[in-house]
């Protein structure tokens, strides 16, 4: 496999880095403590067309390849992750999925709206049904020209100010994951209320939500894709979130390594900097180890998506491998600070938080194998 | 387990206590970082602010054993109670009982043991954490009393303790023999308190600088031996690391109690997660690990209340517990799913941030690998 990068692959990367230093480095720890972001950030991000980056230009997008998106994604995620989930739910989910499978007109009316700063939120998960898709009991029950949904949401990143809720819901009760569809829902949309956010350990930037519908009245035109095909819709896109979420991983992990080398050559102890010490330079090699490993392998399935191949196990591994590698790694950044670590003012205590999710959302650690050992294991 | 009844009622009796006084305000003072101090005079009542030292002190003196159950019953229900609780028995008591002189315990002990006030223990600074013979605080004499320059650094309690032990230079010449310790008073003229620490975990419970601006100690407040203060802490941590790991201990067996409770309630794919063998492997591992913990915990305990020497068994006791605290307690996460990472909902995401602490105070893991290697290779020379 090719591995090199193009021109617009590493001036991205480049120009996602100057963001995240000077918008984001200096607060992010502002963001943690105060459970959020400014709107005036969202609009900052918009402007550099972070909102659309994978989109076709005719939508409003840049046009951009996934192993690009992902190089943006790992600076941004490093400098603040909770920024990043924003990025990779409006663009490796929301936009996606009405990209690859929603109709012209969904495509034509959303999208550019989307790529201008329209935001996208994923609504699949409820609150009894997390790695049981099939279990969602969200209903779209058929109203001449359009469908009621009824249900509850839970875990929705965005729900607090999205423009357009991606809604899974079940349209055939009947037949089981065939009975269920998806559909583009506006925000505006009479009948949804927007919990309260969510207080949670990490990623405390971005924004969780319940979100609930009642009577919500949705054109049939708004169906994203074929009635009846929304799980496998839902699989096929969680791939493209999967490479996000390890993205998400690698950019927390490569902060804290480097976090961990700077304070190490700094922090005298025993009359020397501890990277002297074989206990702290055995721990570095480790954890640059795994970091590489885990980029090697999220960028693999993110080439073999921009080359169309399928990516069911390569996306699950890649997700599963840098999950386990951020919380590893960030665990060690924290030992190699020892009670500083521990601190809210060394950014290193804020990645042990923020990477403790991304082995729960999009498939828990647990689905993840289930996934790629059912890849081995098919005919 | 193998421990006399005995153990078992005392047990009961501490997790009763803490179930019904501690465990209800646990959630709210991590959420709005509120010092665990509403629990100190239940808590001196019940006698767990004096477990190490004689009556005649004022104390409620139990053996090793059940101090470990004690912090880790304690530590099960309320990281931030355990920690305080931990540290004023093992570091800020004991010492003044093994050390001081008969007027020093007299003066600070009954006080401390009965009326629910704390001792802090000063000892780590900004320039030496693992390192702790390069403290850089000095005393020096004048005349009749001793004066005081430094700054202490991650002390716990430190806003709230009436009395803290701090360590000092009291000599020009370099190494660990110019190491004196003091007891001093927090309202003395020139002991500051300084910034409070905001923590990933362990929020119920204080943590701050402490400033010293010549600050005048009688010479009567010396403890211990001139040039002896880095002997005493070393024996001083030697017990107190198995009240950390008891610490560690109690934090994973609350993840475990929650992600088990859990597990058979929580439904997907039409049954019980806890009928789903990769559920069962997590609480399968998390169980043996919590259960080993526990082996090594009560056994350094009983080595330590039979006279054997035991620095090595607390430090692989802590070492052990602390890296099993914050594993059971991701494990327990990672059984909960989403739910897992909301603050307040269930506790293990509260004690996954305590229990990281254990891997990290009263010396990190890799200062216990440090210390067991060095018995090790100590045993063979």
């Amino acid at each position: 496999m090719d591995f090199a990068f193009s021109e617009d692959d590493l001036m991205i990367k480049e120009t996602a880095r100057e963001f995240a230093e000077k918008r984001l480095i200096p607060n992010a720890l502002h963001y943690d403590e105060e459970d959020g972001i400014p709107q005036e950030l969202v609009e900052e991000i918009s402007g550099l067309g972070y909102l659309g980056i994978m989109l076709p230009e005719k939508y409003g997008g840049l046009g951009l390849s996934t192993v690009s998106f992902c190089g943006a994604l790992e600076e941004i995620c490093a400098a603040c992750a909770g920024v990043g989930i924003l990025l990779s739910v409006q663009n490796s989910l929301c936009n996606e999925i009405i990209y690859k499978f929603g109709s012209d007109y969904l495509k034509e009316k959303y999208l550019p709206q989307m790529a201008e700063g329209m935001i996208g939120s994923y609504c699949i998960t409820e609150p009894n049904a997390g790695t049981d898709v099939s279990g969602i009991t969200t209903q779209a029950v058929n109203n001449g020209d359009s469908y009621l949904i009824n249900g509850a949401k839970a875990f929705v990143t965005n729900g607090g100010f999205a423009g357009i809720f991606i809604v899974f819901a079940v349209t055939d009760p009947t037949l089981g994951n065939k009975g269920i569809s998806c559909f583009a829902v506006e925000a505006k949309t009479p009948g949804i209320s927007i919990g309260a956010k969510e207080n949670k350990c990490g990623m405390r930037a971005s924004d969780t939500r319940e979100i609930s519908f009642i009577d919500v009245k949705v054109p049939k035109e708004n169906l994203i894709g074929e009635r009846g095909a929304g799980f496998k819709t839902a699989l096929t896109i969680l791939n493209s979130g999967r490479i996000g979420v390890s993205f998400q991983s690698i950019g927390i992990a490569r902060a804290a390594l480097e976090e961990a080398i700077k304070y190490s050559k700094e922090r005298k102890q025993f009359k020397q900097p501890i990277a002297n010490f074989q206990a702290i330079q055995f721990k570095i090699a480790e954890m640059a180890t795994q970091i590489d490993a885990g980029r090697l392998l999220a960028y693999r399935a993110a080439k073999m998506k921009d080359e169309g191949k399928p990516i069911v196990r390569e996306a699950s591994m890649s997700k599963l491998f840098c999950s386990q590698m951020a919380n590893r790694v960030a665990s060690e950044a924290v030992q190699i600070h020892g009670g500083y670590g521990y601190m809210k003012e060394y950014p290193v205590e804020r990645y042990f938080r923020d990477a403790r999710v991304t082995e729960l959302y999009e498939g828990t650690t647990e689905a993840q194998k289930l996934t790629i050992a059912r890849d081995l294991l098919k005919d | 387990m193998f421990l006399q009844n005995k153990y078992h009622e005392y047990r009961e009796k501490v997790r009763a206590f803490a179930v019904e006084q501690i465990a209800p305000f646990a959630a709210e003072l991590d959420e709005k970082q509120i010092f665990m101090g509403r629990h100190l005079k239940a808590l001196a009542k019940n006698g767990f602010l004096g477990m190490v030292v004689p009556e005649e002190y004022g104390g409620t003196p139990v053996d090793t054993i059940c101090y470990s159950i004690a912090v880790e019953e304690l530590s099960r229900v309320c990281g931030s109670t355990g920690i305080t609780i931990a540290a004023h028995n093992s570091l800020g008591l004991f010492p003044i009982y093994k050390f001081g002189t008969e007027e020093q315990r007299k003066k600070y002990l009954p006080r401390a043991a009965q009326d629910g006030e704390l001792i802090a223990f000063g000892l780590t600074e900004p320039e030496a954490g693992s390192d702790a013979g390069a403290t850089k605080t000095t005393a020096a004499l004048k005349g009749d009393h001793w004066e005081m320059n430094g700054t202490k650094r991650f002390i716990t309690s430190a806003s709230h303790a009436f009395a803290c032990i701090a360590t000092a230079r009291t000599s020009d010449e370099p190494g660990v023999k110019a190491i004196s310790s003091f007891i001093l008073e927090k309202r003395w003229q020139g002991y500051d308190i300084g910034k409070k620490e905001n923590k990933m975990g362990l929020r119920g419970s204080d943590t701050a600088f402490l400033h010293f601006t010549d600050l005048k100690i009688p010479r009567e407040n010396q403890l211990g031996k001139l040039g002896e203060g880095f002997k005493q802490f070393m024996i001083t941590l030697d017990g107190g690391r198995i009240s950390i790991a008891a610490m560690a201990l109690g934090l994973a067996q609350g993840a475990l109690d929650c992600a088990l409770e859990y597990s058979v309630k929580r439904q997907q794919f039409g049954k019980p997660i806890s009928e789903f063998q990769a559920i069962q492997w997590l609480l399968a591992d998390m169980a043996t690990e919590v259960q080993a913990a526990r082996y090594m915990v009560y056994g350094a305990a009983a080595k330590k209340d039979a006279g054997i020497p035991f620095s090595q068994d607390s430090a692989m006791a802590k070492l052990y517990a602390g890296e099993v605290g914050t594993r059971t307690a991701s494990r327990a996460i990672q059984v909960l799913g989403g739910v897992g990472c909301y603050i307040g909902k269930y506790p293990a995401e509260r004690i996954w941030r305590d229990a990281k602490l254990c891997e990290i105070g009263e010396g990190t893991s890799e200062i216990q690998r440090l210390v067991i290697a060095r018995e090790l290779i100590k045993s063979v020379q």
